[in-house]
């Protein structure tokens, strides 16, 4: 099967997607993919007209159809201490996070 | 038969009628629960014993006080002379795929296992409101990545009913497993391939995918957004319309919810099917796909005893004057596959950013150098390899240099696929169908193990039922025969935006006509 994704390109991936792989992982993922991208090749050779719009979800959004748009009305939340108790790691209120990367401007 | 294995809607009668209560309901189901489920799914489970390999495995999450507190609740109101509800002291199980609050909400992922949810989804809510009762939240593939349940972080992952050794189908396996087996009554499900449909298909239940925006998605943990559909199974299809009446209709708290009035779907049930134009597509009755080795693709008929169950029904249908429409064009159906794998990677991709080991979810417990290696570390650890694979794809198709060749293009493909039902359905078209019949799913239950691992074999068992769900339109899947092997075979009706009263209907009607055939008497092999 040809190979769509090289190891290089692939590694960019990754590291876009916020992951870390070990090797085992990172063969069977590239592997799949490109058989993946593999089996996608099918739609390139759909004759398609230069004026085919896209379509993003199928049911049409009529006016008809769409709810009216909320009030812009501030709706705090009963108890915030709990979705507060859901964070791994917080402190008074606060989500704490590891040091954020950043540069100092000279 | 015990009560767990009747009807909602006579369960709901014979509540009415004081004959049974609520508790009595709720305890039937749990002690079949106890009886066939085994050990829940739960992460690091270790070896599979003997035993796993014959119990059914829906549950991850049993919420055994909660049923009981709920079905004395109904008792009370019903002692009371209250009117507790059109779905009254019915059990349903919810795929864990949907926030309810107090509740373990995991997406059978590690990454979500530790995540208690703060609030409840629409439909559930609809169906606690109606007084049906929550018997706890059943597996799935992880994040809803699959079509067998097999992805799940949750081990034992869900077997079929039919025959433990067969996977249920997913992502709504757990659902479909749960209502085969006499579990529960009711399941709420999504569907955004097929994941409500073929499950149901496998495991012999009635499924419905309603039509986009149809039910709510509120508090519903997003895959692909612009496909995703909640909706019911059911072992009957009475009951999968008085679930679908019960969770439909507009939601302020989702605004791509329809806001358009819900028909009464029970009250068109017997209208029966005169009059009525169902079609039967040349494309439905075979597949395409790749060749693993060669990356070129093979078509194939179906297997002859599914393609007969699908004519053998439409004959049934013309026998109560249904007129039927054969020869029906669905050309781009084959491309359906293609365009999923690109469109719903991208809307996966983007969905799956917010897991990161900060605001909720699981966090690595490795020493970390900044922020990136948390996020990196957390992902890693927290993610399976099927959502990793969805992130890994979704990013590629829709980078920059490549999103014409890929992303634009599967979005204009998705066009033709909505075309071809536009034309099928048009009222002043050619084929002005009410219906088109067709298999649910190419197969029957395929082997656990038989397709595990390689992806895109995997997803070509959403063949059928993907292009429903670019086109947004509703679909119906319901029990229809038995095949060599005893595993169920489904079939497929697919309708116009907001048609399901029809499809109910021309369900209901095959479902009647075909009450008495020898298969409907034989019970999954974990009945037996």
């Amino acid at each position: 099967m040809s190979e769509i994704l090289d190891a290089q390109t692939f590694a960019h991936l990754v590291e876009l997607a916020a992951l870390e792989l070990d090797p085992q992982q990172a063969e069977y993922l590239r592997r799949e993919l490109n058989a993946q991208l593999s089996a996608i090749h099918e739609l390139e050779a759909i004759p398609l007209d230069d004026d085919l719009p896209i379509t993003s979800h199928g049911v049409p959004y009529t006016l008809q159809i769409s709810a009216a748009p909320r009030a812009d009305a501030w709706q705090p939340y009963p108890q915030p201490q709990e979705i507060i108790a859901q964070a791994p790691h917080s402190r008074e209120g606060y989500v704490v996070v590891p040091d954020i990367p950043h540069t100092t401007l000279e | 038969m015990q009560l767990c294995d009747l009807p909602a809607y006579e369960l709901n009668l014979l509540l009415r009628q004081k004959q049974v209560s609520a508790l009595e309901i709720t305890q039937s189901c749990l002690q079949r629960i106890e009886q066939v489920d085994g050990r829940p799914g739960q992460l690091d489970a270790g070896e599979m014993t003997p035993a796993d390999e014959k119990a059914v495995h829906a549950f991850i999450t049993l919420t055994e006080k909660r049923a009981v507190a709920q079905a004395k609740t109904i008792d009370r109101k019903l002692a009371q002379g209250e009117d507790p509800g059109a779905l009254a002291g019915i059990p349903f199980t919810v795929k864990d795929i949907f926030c309810v609050r107090g509740t373990p909400s995991t997406a059978a992922s590690r990454i979500l296992a530790n995540f208690t949810a703060p609030y409840t989804a629409t439909p559930v809510e609809r169906m606690e409101a109606a007084g049906a009762v929550l018997l706890g939240k059943v597996n799935l593939d992880e994040f809803t990545y699959g079509s067998s349940n097999e992805s799940s972080a949750f081990q034992p992952s869900p077997r079929n009913p039919w025959n433990p050794a067969h996977v249920p189908g997913g992502s709504s396996g757990g659902s479909a497993a749960s209502v085969a087996a006499g579990e529960a009554p009711l399941s709420l499900g999504t569907d955004t391939a097929g994941s409500i449909r073929q499950p149901a298909a496998f495991c012999g239940v009635v499924g419905v995918k309603p039509t986009y925006g149809r039910v709510s998605r509120y508090g519903l943990i997003a895959f692909g957004s612009s496909l995703d559909c909640p909706g019911p199974l059911a072992r009957n299809v009475v009951d999968a319309a008085l679930m679908l009446h019960t969770i439909a209709g507009a939601d302020p708290r989702d605004v791509t919810s329809a806001n358009l009035a819900v028909p009464d779907y029970l009250a068109a049930l017997e209208e029966g099917v005169r009059g009525l134009r169902i079609g039967l597509s040349p494309d439905y009755f075979k597949i395409t796909f790749p060749d693993p080795a060669s990356g070129s693709y093979d078509q194939q008929a179906l297997p002859a005893e599914i393609e007969s169950r699908v004519r053998y029904a439409a004959q049934l249908l013309a026998g109560l004057g249904a007129q039927i429409v054969e020869d029906v064009p669905m050309p781009n159906t084959r491309y359906g596959i293609p365009a999923y794998f690109v469109i719903s990677r991208v809307e996966a991709a983007s969905n799956l950013h917010r897991y990161d080991g900060v605001k909720y979810g699981y966090r690595t417990s490795q020493p970390v150098s900044d922020l990136r290696d948390l996020y990196r570390k957390t992902r890693n650890e927290g993610f399976g390899l099927q959502p990793k694979l969805r992130i890994l794809m979704g990013m590629y198709v829709s980078a920059a240099q490549y999103s014409a060749q890929y992303y634009r293009r599967a979005l204009r493909v998705r066009t033709l696929i909505r075309r071809d039902f536009e034309q099928a359905f048009d009222p002043k078209g050619k084929y002005r169908l009410h219906a088109l019949l067709t298999p649910t799913t190419p197969t029957s239950a395929f082997r656990m193990g038989a397709l595990y691992g390689d992806s895109v074999l995997m997803q070509y068992a959403d063949q059928l039922t993907v292009p429903a769900n670019h086109a947004g339109v509703p679909g119906v899947s319901l029990p229809f025969g038995i095949d060599q092997h005893g595993l169920p075979i489904g079939v497929q009706l697919l309708g116009a935006d907001f048609s399901e009263a029809i499809l109910l209907r021309a369900a209901r009607a095959i479902e009647q006509a075909s009450e008495n055939e020898p298969w409907r008497k034989i019970k999954p092999l974990v009945l037996r």
